[in-house]
This record gives structure tokens, C-alpha cells and sequence, in this order.
């Protein structure tokens, strides 16, 4: 899932403090799962700005909705006939739905209400971490399974630097090394000769160094 | 064994059941303050649902502190539930802090809206 985390009060306090109607757009889908821009936390910041605008004597109105997604067309549409009734939308979905939204109704200022962090895994409640960048071309086939690109700080592709150290990375004690994840992992496959294997200078150009992407499947394109 | 008559004693099942919504709505509608009664850590029944009340209440009071009422207004207290006079102790101690910081400051923000 896109894993985001919330932006701090004050930060979203003077972004909208202007306005007088206000939408808060939550999304039902990775950022409900990160407790970040769910039903509940849309509550909850609808809640503290409307306490905000009271405490300065302010009547200001807003309203509440989350949506099934907001990177998606036909959910986005379901706020077309209401759209036009505020100043501005608060949007709680990751970045892509903040600007799907911006993009769709072009004369309502749209705001994002949280900041959107990485592709990733929930390892417990409350802890997730970054598990893919997407690079456009997956290795894990060849890696057992645990990606040196977004797991590693150097993103090398031929076994561990110089600063792994016990089964950590250098930049933090707490990190593990992905090469030292990697090899442990194919030893246990049985699968040890594969890291031998030297891999080939990877083409960076389908990862962001090849501009903005995007994927058109003439098989299903309509 | 007395206790202020101004607290409203709202009754859950458990304190884990306590939202962070449930207590800003309560400041929201004009409460001057909110403390939550749980049992003592360790001994939750449910195993951490007084641990989870706790994250709440400071969640909801580092939210009312950027909104800008006092975050003194909220506190979670612990105690058996064989601690009668604890507990009128703890209203005591709420209402007498409460009192201190004095009404909800919404309630003047509300005045100034309908005027």
C-alpha cells in the first residue's frame, strides 16, 4: 500500500484558515489502512478545525466525506454535484489522489492533509516501512524475494557494501543490511549459487530517471 | 463520600472503547474539561484497552493544544474500582484545575460567531 502520515495540526491549520467552506476528503483505501487519512481521521481533523474556527470566533462549515478512492474517476465523480459548494477540498488521500482531485475539479483550490511517504508494509500497528520504489523492472526473482533497490541506502545490485556490519546497514544500527537479508535467504532456498550470478547494469530509465511514467495496456484499454 | 456535581459521568465498557472523537466532540459541544477513568495498568481486562485510552487522551490533547485550548483540560487517571475515595479525590482534582484555566474558551468563540 502508499503509506502516509498525517500532517501536523498547525501545518494544516494555516492552509485552509482562510477559507470559510471546507470539504475534508478522506479515502478509504492505503491511507485508511496507515490510520493517516481514513473515515476516523477525517473525523477527528473536522473535528480540530471546527474547534479552531470557533476559537476565533469564526463560522466556518465543513463537511465530511471519505471516498472508496480518489485515484480513481468514478468515485471522484460522486463529489460532482457538491463540489462547487465549497471554498476548498482538505484532501487526506496520498499525493496521487490529492492531484487526481485537483485535476478533475479545476476551480477549487485543493489541499493535502497529509504527507505521503513510500510504497510499503505494515509490520505492526502503528510501524510501517518501505518495501518497493518501483523501478519499473522487478528483480526479486533473482534477489529471493527482498529488493536491494528500495531496502538497501546505496540501492547496490551485486551483494553488500564496505558498511554492512552484523546484518546492518551503516546509516542505521536499527536497518537491517538487504544483502545480508538476501544472502541469508537464497542460502536457506538452497539457492547460494545465484548470488555468484553477476547482474547487469540495470536500465534506470523506467525508474523516475526516465521522467514521469506511465503504463498503456492496449488489451484492456477501452 | 461526596464529588463535585458538575462532572457527567459518561459510562463505558471499557476505556479502550474511548475514541480520540468521542473526547474532542465533548470540547467541540462545550465541555470545559474530559479526564478518563480507567483501571489500573496491568489490570485491564481486555489486556490494553486503559494503554490504548492513554495514547488517546494524549493524541486528543496535542490536537487541542494546536486548536488552542489549554491540553490541561483533558487528563486520563488510573484506579481499582474498589477506590471510591480516589475517585472523588480525582473529580475534585479535575474540577479545581478546571476551574483554574475557567470555561471552555469555544463557549466565548461561539458568543463572538453569534454576534
Amino acid at each position: 500500500m502508499i503509506v502516509a502520515d498525517k500532517k501536523p495540526m498547525e501545518e494544516i491549520i494555516e492552509q485552509v484558515k482562510d477559507y470559510r467552506k471546507l470539504l475534508i476528503a478522506g479515502c478509504n483505501e492505503c491511507v485508511t489502512v496507515c490510520e493517516a487519512g481514513g473515515k476516523k481521521e477525517v473525523g477527528i481533523l473536522a473535528s480540530a478545525l471546527r474547534m479552531y474556527f470557533m476559537n476565533q470566533g469564526i463560522k466556518a462549515d465543513i463537511d465530511e466525506i471519505t471516498l472508496e478512492r480518489q485515484c480513481d474517476h468514478e468515485y471522484l465523480e460522486e463529489i460532482r454535484n457538491n463540489i462547487d459548494k465549497y471554498d476548498a477540498v482538505l484532501s487526506l488521500a496520498c499525493g496521487v489522489g490529492v492531484q487526481f482531485l485537483a485535476e478533475k475539479y479545476l476551480s477549487t483550490p485543493v489541499y493535502p492533509g497529509v504527507n505521503t511517504c513510500f510504497m510499503g508494509v505494515t509490520e505492526e500497528r502503528g510501524v510501517w516501512s518501505e518495501r518497493c520504489q518501483g523501478c519499473g523492472q522487478c528483480l526479486l526473482g533473482k534477489t529471493a524475494g527482498i529488493c536491494p533497490i528500495s531496502r538497501c541506502a546505496k540501492r547496490v545490485m551485486n551483494g553488500p557494501c564496505g558498511g554492512s556490519s552484523n546484518g546492518s546497514c551503516e546509516i542505521n544500527k536499527e536497518l537491517d543490511c538487504a544483502w545480508q537479508l538476501i544472502i541469508t535467504r537464497l542460502k536457506e532456498l538452497g539457492r547460494l549459487d545465484d548470488y555468484e550470478t553477476l547482474m547487469p547494469i540495470k536500465d534506470w530509465s523506467t525508474e523516475r530517471a526516465g521522467g514521469p511514467r506511465k503504463v498503456v495496456r492496449e488489451d484492456v484499454r477501452q | 463520600m461526596n464529588y463535585p456535581n458538575s462532572i457527567r459521568i459518561v459510562r463505558m465498557p471499557c476505556t479502550g472503547k474511548v475514541d480520540v472523537l468521542h473526547m474532542l466532540r465533548a470540547f467541540e459541544k462545550g465541555a470545559d474539561g474530559v479526564y478518563i477513568v480507567g483501571c489500573m495498568e496491568g489490570d485491564c481486562r481486555f489486556n490494553n484497552g486503559n494503554l490504548r485510552a492513554r495514547k488517546r487522551v494524549e493524541q486528543a490533547r496535542r490536537i487541542l493544544n494546536a486548536v488552542g485550548v489549554e491540553g490541561e483540560r483533558i487528563e486520563m487517571f488510573n484506579l481499582s474500582s474498589g477506590e471510591g475515595p480516589r475517585f472523588a479525590e480525582i473529580a475534585t482534582e479535575m474540577t479545581e484545575r478546571v476551574m483554574a484555566l475557567g470555561p471552555n474558551p469555544l463557549k466565548e468563540g461561539k458568543k463572538k460567531m453569534a454576534a
